[in-house]
């Protein structure tokens, strides 16, 4: 179907002419305007919905970006379970390290929005969504939390993984509500982070030595991999700053059962996508220009 | 200028009648005044915009009229995206500068994004979505109800010819019927002022002729008001009721193409009249040949209006560049 964009195309340039503007009777109503807060949920659908639709026309990137939470689980997962150098308090490392895998490969597809913000607003795309009634906030809020959906996905790829694997994992619907929560927070703070960032640095080569840098520190620097409690002090209070660790906090109580600060987790969460949120959007009239 | 508040319905009276002709010479941004009964659809007064240290826009009046189709015209770099930006709503202006239906575009963004149809110069459609799922979007994002939303999209995928094409995607469209997307999603919220940033760069003859043919279908069917940019002195002769000339963030000349050559003309025999011995227009290098009877051409307005030189500065490397760009993309 995309490889002959050329017979078609003469003809619908042809009757293009002749058909022009028949029936336009809707086209000539404005529609009413959503007000107040009814404006967020449904810019953040609309969002969401092109997220899934582009999946929907283009998987590669479903099963290309499983790839590596899959190696990582299998390779330094098997290995390290192996080793027992790791002290989990009892659970096997492969299941500590699971929902750590989810939260990574979470934020790794989150990290990747400011790069296509860059890339939309390079394209045209940012430039009309930005002409249209949408606060700016709405329009971030929509980008992270399709970020949260493309995630989510995402996650479900990688606890299918972990269960083929061996891992046990909950099957409480309330626990898995939490798990949806718990990513989708976190990817819309790091998508928001990114789109920070790119509205700071305003093109896509910087962001991308930018995104490189910082996203396996913030995977190391968190309690994905290992216990905060193993780290120097120093590293301990990175660890306390970083939201990934909340998430994966969040993740592995939910998930494995194991102690976890719930409330704290989601406060923080909630905190960190509201922060970034109004951070990306303060930034974006940057892009804009 | 002052015509926020006059907004009694007045039947649609075709490109108004407008000042006599040699009322646009050199004098920059002279705005015309003259009352008209309808409220204009764009009233810029004094706009500025600066980028840093260049002064993309210096100081533009501008009023577009109700109904019209108006071409702002220049090279590349002379400052016609910024303004249409300005206008759009996407660069911040100061309060007073510009008004959209009365509305000021800093003070009621929102009201005036929902009274405007942009098209960008960029071929903007998403390539990843089909024809149908990228008017979806924006029937979303203006608030189009979910029981009147796949009648809206059909309507406005039919208005600009895409109908067969519509669960295509977007990357396997031509240059052309991507255009014609673009005004499709610009006219699924009914905008009451469509605003098209050069919407034929790039595109072969063919392709121009059909997105002007559909700009026009559309506009007899919904009395929208346009407001284009251009380089292509020819079309903003076929397709515009009015132009205005700008060069180095100025306009230089407004008027109906008609004016605008009738103003040379008399230019050209005053300068003939006053000195016979030279030339009849000593800075229109380009028809040293003709005879100052014979009608100019909108190029020969824009080249006596803008002076020389204006081989050397039409647009620096940037607007080249994206030029090009957006070029490429229409293949």
């Amino acid at each position: 179907m995309s490889e002959a964009p050329a017979a078609p195309r003469t003809e619908s340039a042809d009757t293009a002419t002749t058909t022009g503007a028949g029936r336009l009777d809707l086209l000539l109503v404005p529609p009413r305007p959503r007000t107040g807060w009814r404006v967020l949920p449904a810019r953040v659908v609309a969002m969401c919905m092109v997220e899934l639709q582009k999946l929907r026309h283009d998987r590669t990137e479903l099963y290309t970006r499983a790839v590596q939470p899959a190696l990582w689980l299998l390779v330094f997962g098997e290995t390290f379970t192996r080793i027992h150098a790791i002290p989990t308090g009892g659970t096997p490392y492969i299941d500590y390290l699971a929902p750590g895998i989810i939260a990574q490969s979470a934020m790794f597809i989150a990290i990747f929005y400011g790069i296509m913000i860059i890339w939309e607003r390079d394209a045209g795309i940012l430039t009309k969504l930005l002409v249209t009634p949408t606060p700016r906030s709405a329009l971030i809020a929509g980008k992270a939390f399709a970020a949260g959906v493309k995630a989510l996905i995402q996650a479900v790829v990688v606890i299918a993984i972990a269960a083929l694997l061996g891992v046990a994992m909950t099957w409480n619907p309330l626990r898995l509500l939490g798990v949806v929560v718990a990513v989708v927070l976190g990817s819309a703070f790091f998508a928001c982070l990114s789109m920070t960032i790119a509205g700071i640095v305003l093109t896509r080569d910087r962001l991308m030595g930018i995104g490189q840098a910082i996203t396996m520190p913030l995977f190391f620097a968190s309690n994905a991999l290992y216990p905060v409690a193993i780290m120097p002090g120093w590293l301990q209070t990175v660890s306390k700053l970083n939201p990934l660790s909340y998430q994966v906090d969040a993740l592995r109580g939910l998930l494995l059962g194991t102690q976890a600060h719930l409330a704290l987790d989601y406060a923080v969460l909630v905190a960190a996508a509201a922060l970034g949120i109004a951070a990306a959007s303060s930034l974006l009239g940057r892009l804009a220009r | 200028m002052t015509t926020d508040d006059k907004r009694e319905p007045v039947p649609a009276a075709g490109p108004t009648p407008a000042p006599p002709s040699p009322h646009a010479p050199l004098s920059s941004s002279s705005a015309p005044s003259s009352p008209s009964p309808h409220p204009d659809a764009v009233t810029c007064h004094a706009l500025r915009y600066a980028f840093g240290e260049t002064k993309a826009v210096d100081g533009v009046d501008l009023s577009v009229r109700t109904g019209e189709v108006f071409g702002l015209l220049g090279p590349n770099g002379a400052g016609k995206t910024t303004a249409i930006r300005c206008i759009t709503t996407l660069l911040p202006v100061p309060p007073g500068m510009v008004r959209v239906f009365g509305h000021d575009a800093a003070k009621e963004r929102m009201a005036v994004r929902r009274l405007l149809g942009y098209v960008p110069q960029q071929l903007s459609a998403d390539a990843g979505l089909t024809g149908r799922e990228n008017v979806e979007l924006f029937a979303r994002v203006f608030d189009v109800s979910r029981r009147e939303r796949a009648a809206r999209v059909t309507q406005a995928l039919e208005a600009v010819g895409l109908t067969d094409a519509a669960g295509r995607l977007a990357k396997t469209y031509s240059g052309g019927m991507i255009r014609r997307l673009e005004l499709a999603q610009a006219l699924v919220s009914a905008p009451r002022l469509l605003m098209l940033d050069e919407p034929t760069i790039g595109l072969d003859p063919i392709a121009r002729t059909s997105v002007w043919a559909h700009i026009n279908a559309v506009r007899a069917a919904t009395g929208m008001t346009v407001l284009v940019t251009t380089h292509y002195m020819d079309e903003a002769d076929q397709y515009c009721d009015r132009v205005a000339l700008m060069h180095h963030g100025r306009i230089r000349a407004l008027g109906t193409p008609d004016e605008l050559r009738a103003a040379l003309r008399a230019r050209r025999r005053a300068a003939h009249t006053s000195s016979p011995t030279a030339t009849p227009a000593p800075s229109t290098p380009s028809a040293p040949s003709r005879s100052s009877d014979a009608a100019p051409t909108l190029e020969d307005v824009f080249r006596d209006v803008a002076g020389s030189g204006l081989d050397e500065q039409s647009g620096d490397f940037r607007d080249v560049r994206s030029t090009r760009r957006t070029a490429n993309r229409v293949g």
